[in-house]
């Protein structure tokens, strides 16, 4: 899809090499994803990862480097930069590197080109029978319990939590998957959204288009703090009832809030990274 | 062990037809058209059957098994005779299994059924229900028989039948919607999509269906064969040249411009992914495919 445009980062490259993934003869793996493809979008990728954004990354060791897991975390700014951010952790910092399944909003997939690249990608709409079967077949899964509300917090609400969808949990009970929490500060500083315009986006078929201080979608260079927390274990079959489950993803949504609370106060320097409890 | 074919002139009826053979079946078919280089050993009639022709074959002959391929499949073919070729065809098919004291039946069906979207998960199980045949009303008919085909699980128990949603066959014969679609030297797919598509050589979906007969399979099956590739490499890989349109031209274009004359629900077909579990099958049967997703290209590419 890119090979004329996006040249090649051999680190990149054995990087993705060494992901836990099975290509066929076609360079594809079971679920679409294209090594290729892959290879040069990261390699892109990791330029603005490294250099446009500065990502302070910590807890990486809290990732199960191999098997099941679900990355749960807070969105934090107008559009999704938390997501990329996690992804390029887990490509370009961890070790092994690991491919998280995102669980995107349907619009983006209604998309030209986006639903090339996210296809080719992995990274699918959020669907329970989706992420169950990619669970099973030992994969990590990201998922933002807070769904498009959470991406809609304007600027001033970046750092809080908005309600949790219980979804998650209940997939994490049945698959018997570990959730390992993530706080995620700075989206609020790189795309400030003062305004989020809801008509405009019904028009384009966006839940809403964000507008920032400086109006245009463009988000300024900005340092992140990203904080996995410990893996968390929850015992259950999925089928609990809504309070039984609610309790629980409370448990995560509390563990998440404090993993953000560290991470601001890292950014004021207010503590440093030997006082942090992950 | 006698099997009675409908729809056996038809590309997978005959290639099922030899594999009978090869295994060692009496082999019988029904279709209106006819098999001129059919083997000597394949007794033909030449019968529509929804028709009295057809009921007397199944009634002087008394086939032990019966596979039902006559459905109207392509899309090009819009008649309101494909509907009730389709759905009175399977019910004619199922009266006469059951009046007629077959014993097994297998339904030859397809893995459009659970629909393109895109919210839609990749490998479809068996339990899923058709998602999208309000958004592709052409293929509705083929849903339609799926489940009607399916009722006789329950309507006529003591008769051993097997549903399969087959993927997409490709091969040297040049037939099927896959094939036709990568007819020309320039195919054309919607800009900014590429969804997986799941294929199987046709010689693998044929072993498939004697397969299912041969294990008296009772219930519904996903037949897949090799994982499932994105729509242009598989384009590039049978030597034609993708050519990216707009959604919108390509709905206003079809049938025109060198664009496929195609109905527009296919359109999100071309956008979104069909990709299935073969696993219960396989399971049951330990069915495995011969062609991989290269070989079955190649198969198709070289073909004459």
């Amino acid at each position: 899809m890119f090979d004329n445009l996006l040249p090649i980062d051999p680190e990149v490259a054995a990087r993705i090499e060494a992901l836990d993934l099975e290509f066929n003869k076609f360079g594809i793996d079971p679920y679409g994803i294209d090594k290729n493809d892959l290879t040069r979008f990261v390699s892109a990728f990791a330029w603005i990862y490294r250099y446009y954004f500065k990502v302070d990354v910590y807890g990486l060791g809290h990732v199960p480097s191999r098997g099941r897991g679900i990355l749960v975390g807070n969105h934090s700014g107008g559009v999704a930069i938390d997501g990329a951010m996690v992804m390029g952790s887990m490509l370009l910092d961890a070790e092994p590197p690991r491919l998280p399944h995102g669980m995107i909003d349907k619009f983006i997939h209604e998309f030209p080109g986006a639903s090339q690249v996210m296809s080719r990608m992995g990274q699918f709409t959020g669907n329970p029978d989706q992420a169950a079967r990619l669970l099973n077949a030992e994969r990590l899964v990201l998922a933002f319990p807070e769904g498009a509300r959470g991406t809609a917090k304007l600027a001033k609400d970046a750092d809080s939590l908005v309600g949790f969808g219980t979804g998650f949990m209940r997939l994490a009970l049945e698959t018997k998957s570990p959730v390992v929490p993530f706080g995620f500060v700075g989206g609020g500083d790189a795309l400030p959204t003062i305004a989020n315009l809801k008509r405009l986006g019904r028009l384009f078929g966006v839940p809403y288009v964000p507008i920032t201080k400086w109006i245009l979608l463009v988000p300024k260079p900005t340092r992140f703090q990203l904080l996995y927390g410990k893996p968390m274990y929850f015992e259950g079959t999925g089928h609990e009832r809504d309070e039984v489950v609610t309790t629980m993803v409370d448990e995560v949504k509390e563990r998440i809030g404090d993993l953000i609370r560290q991470g601001r106060q890292l950014r004021e320097k207010e503590i440093s990274e030997e006082d942090l409890v992950l | 062990m006698k099997v009675l074919v409908t729809g056996i002139s038809g590309t997978l009826g005959r290639l099922t037809a030899l594999k009978l053979l090869q295994h060692g079946y009496e082999v019988i078919g029904i279709d209106r058209r006819p098999w001129p280089e059919a083997p000597d050993a394949v007794e033909l009639f030449q019968a529509d059957i929804r028709k009295r022709p057809a009921e007397d074959v199944f009634r002087t002959h008394r086939p032990d098994a019966a596979i039902h391929m006559a459905t109207v499949t392509h899309l090009v073919h819009q008649s309101p005779d494909r509907m009730r070729v389709n759905l009175y065809g399977t019910r004619a098919f199922i009266h006469h299994c059951h009046s007629y004291g077959v014993k097994q039946a297998v339904f030859a069906g397809r893995h459009t059924f659970y629909g393109a979207a895109a919210d839609s998960p990749l490998y479809h199980t068996e339990d899923e229900p058709p998602m999208a045949a309000h958004a592709f009303p052409e293929l509705a008919d083929l849903v339609a028989a799926d489940l009607y085909a399916a009722s006789s699980l329950w309507r006529y128990p003591e008769i051993a039948t097997a549903v399969l949603r087959i993927v997409y066959t490709l091969g040297p014969s040049k037939h099927g919607t896959l094939a036709t679609f990568l007819h020309g030297p320039n195919v054309p797919l919607i800009m900014g999509f590429d969804p997986l598509f799941h294929f199987i050589h046709e010689e693998d979906a044929a072993e498939a269906i004697v397969t299912a007969l041969a294990h008296k399979l009772h219930g519904i099956f996903n037949i897949a064969g090799p994982s499932p590739v994105p729509l242009s490499k598989i384009v590039r890989a049978a030597g034609r040249r993708p050519l990216a349109v707009p959604a919108t031209l390509f709905k206003l274009g079809l049938g025109r411009l060198g664009l496929p004359h195609i109905p527009s629900g296919a359109i999100d077909h071309l956008k979104y992914p069909i990709v299935v579990d073969g696993d219960t099958f396989r399971r049951a049967t330990r069915y495995a495919y011969a062609y991989d997703e290269r070989e079955t290209i190649n198969s198709f590419r070289t073909a004459r």
